[in-house]
């Protein structure tokens, strides 16, 4: 489903004359199709980095992320243009950060289903799965109609997810979703993520919560020596298999 | 000075063909050149790079050099570089209020996309710019006429688009002054009694008034204050989501570009020396002069 083969990201900052940075260098893993990775490893040494290379927020340096595409067959996500990654974002790949940047004043039920309309939802329809979708994720219905800006930083991540699990994308990737996350949200969050897994969903993500994390991941891929080095997918721990 | 990787790349695929067939663009420039003054033969030439792009001989300024770029419907363009670097220019000569020195550009729904817009004739280029586009400018003195009613100020595009109907001139006069949230009991006041936001709302609503499948433009929410510029905004992103308007936005302000932009486009001294997603320019900028720009943001 994903390959990442021999991926280097290296930050060349012009600006404070640090020169070159490399966060990865040489990484290489696959993922198959309906499992979960999870990625660990301390901090700074590059986790969101490889997510970000995967969705193309940054651009690799070299190296390639094969992609398994329902309708543009298999992809090269490094190479693919802007355009084809635009398709794609809209209709298979979620992100989820640990912020959310959305327009201001615009209320959360529509900032949720707006990601459906490009795929040609009715404004109505758009809006009741997004309603399900708050439901689902413990969202007070009296804020359905409130902007986010005003929302407790739980409840910012939860629209969040939201947004990103109404289109279903295929390769879902997490970047620390549950960060900031009371522990019966983080309950409801997991829960939603195996109901997606159950569903086929390939998954990606970096959790600081090892407990999430052992029980959502199917793998784990170990980040070793920061400023490059080498990474090895291992199995998780037996927690992990309980489905 | 070497172009940024990501740029080499991007051309290498356009030569390629390698965007889906289903896929056209409603806007394709290629070769853009605006110069002001007449030039001389000291003028160097565009791709030779000096201060200010200005001929110290005859004075003359090359404001836009070789701009290429596609546009696909529905899609939003943003265009930010520090003032001086074009970006204004560049609208203007894609709605022919400046001549373009040289160039092609090229309009899916105009003549079948394959005639050069650029070297038509004036009564064509009216036409065109009637039927097919819309424009926003910074400032709604230059978009609107002042003393005249807004609903009139929307007859008049919609007048210059073929509709002579004065009943339905009327109706979609309301119903385009409705969506930018502007009092229908006010529809008939002139735009100089309104505030700058409306100004620019009735701006917005005369240059949909044709339905164009491509808007330009240019600062709408530079001067705005925040409530208004994030209607403003939000108006914006709903039009592209009901109608599928693609769009040029031009903006100094990289948080407007952030929320409306799918792609960015950077210009600096009249070139375009960054090009990619919105995402990816803005946390992954590779160009010097775009690390710059990013990291002075607030």
């Amino acid at each position: 489903m994903l390959e990442v083969v021999n991926l280097t990201k290296s930050f060349e900052l012009h600006v404070s004359q640090v020169g070159k940075v490399y966060p990865i260098q040489g990484l290489s893993f696959h993922i198959r199709q309906g499992r979960f990775l999870g990625i660990a490893g301390p901090s700074g040494i590059g986790k969101s980095t490889i997510l970000k290379c995967i969705f193309r927020t940054y651009m690799p340096s070299s190296g390639e992320v094969w992609y398994d595409s329902l309708h543009e067959g298999r992809v090269d996500l490094a190479q693919a243009d802007d355009r084809q990654m635009i398709r794609l974002r809209e209709r298979e790949l979620g992100y989820v950060s640990q912020f959310l940047k959305v327009i201001p004043r615009v209320p959360a039920v529509d900032i949720v289903a707006e990601r459906l309309l490009p795929l040609g939802w009715s404004q109505d329809d758009a809006r009741r799965e997004a309603e399900r979708m708050l439901e689902r994720l413990r969202i007070p219905r009296k804020l359905w109609q409130a902007f986010p800006a005003t929302f407790s930083g739980g409840e910012q991540q939860r629209v969040n997810l939201a947004r990103a699990f109404i289109v279903r994308p295929r390769l879902m990737i997490l970047d620390e979703p549950t960060a900031s996350l009371d522990r019966e949200t983080t309950s409801a969050v997991i829960e939603m993520l195996q109901a997606m897994k159950r569903e086929g969903t390939t998954m990606v993500g970096i959790f600081h919560d090892w407990d999430v994390m052992e029980q959502v991941a199917d793998e784990i891929l170990d980040i070793t020596l920061s400023g490059g080095g080498t990474m090895r997918p291992k199995p998780a721990a037996a927690g992990a298999q309980a489905e | 000075m070497s172009l940024p990787s990501r740029l080499d790349s991007q051309q290498r695929q356009g030569a390629a063909q390698d965007a889906a067939p289903d896929e056209r663009p409603i806007l394709q420039v290629r070769n853009l050149n605006k110069r002001f003054g007449d030039g001389c033969a000291h003028c160097l030439p565009a791709h030779v790079e000096h201060p200010g792009n200005r001929c110290p001989r005859c004075g003359s300024v090359q404001a836009c050099i070789d701009l290429n770029f596609d546009l696909y419907p529905g899609e939003i363009l943003g265009v930010v570089g520090e003032s001086g670097s074009g970006k204004s220019t560049m609208v203007r000569s894609l709605y022919f209020d400046e001549d373009a020195t040289s160039g092609e550009m090229f309009i899916s729904s105009c003549k079948n996309g394959e005639s050069n817009l650029l070297a038509e004739s004036a009564q064509q280029k009216r036409y065109i710019r009637n039927h097919v586009m819309g424009m926003v400018y910074q400032n709604p003195y230059l978009g609107l006429r002042m003393s005249y009613s807004s609903s009139g100020n929307i007859a008049e595009k919609l007048f210059a688009a073929d509709h002579f109907h004065v009943g339905r001139i009327r109706e979609r006069a309301a119903e385009l002054l409705g969506r930018v949230e502007i009092p229908l009991g006010r529809m008939d006041e002139p735009p100089k009694r309104f505030s700058g936001g409306m100004q620019q709302r009735v701006q917005i609503s005369k240059a949909l008034a044709n339905n164009p499948p491509l808007l330009l433009l240019d600062e709408v929410t530079t001067g705005l204050d925040l409530s208004v510029q994030a209607r403003v905004l939000d108006l914006i992103r709903s039009l592209r989501r009901e109608l599928k308007v693609a769009m040029v936005v031009v903006s100094h302000d990289l948080g407007v570009i952030r929320m409306l932009a799918d792609r960015t486009m950077v210009l600096r001294q009249g070139r375009i020396i960054e090009m990619g997603l919105t995402d990816q320019i803005l946390e992954d900028p590779q160009h010097a002069y775009t690390q710059l720009l990013v990291h002075s943001l607030l």
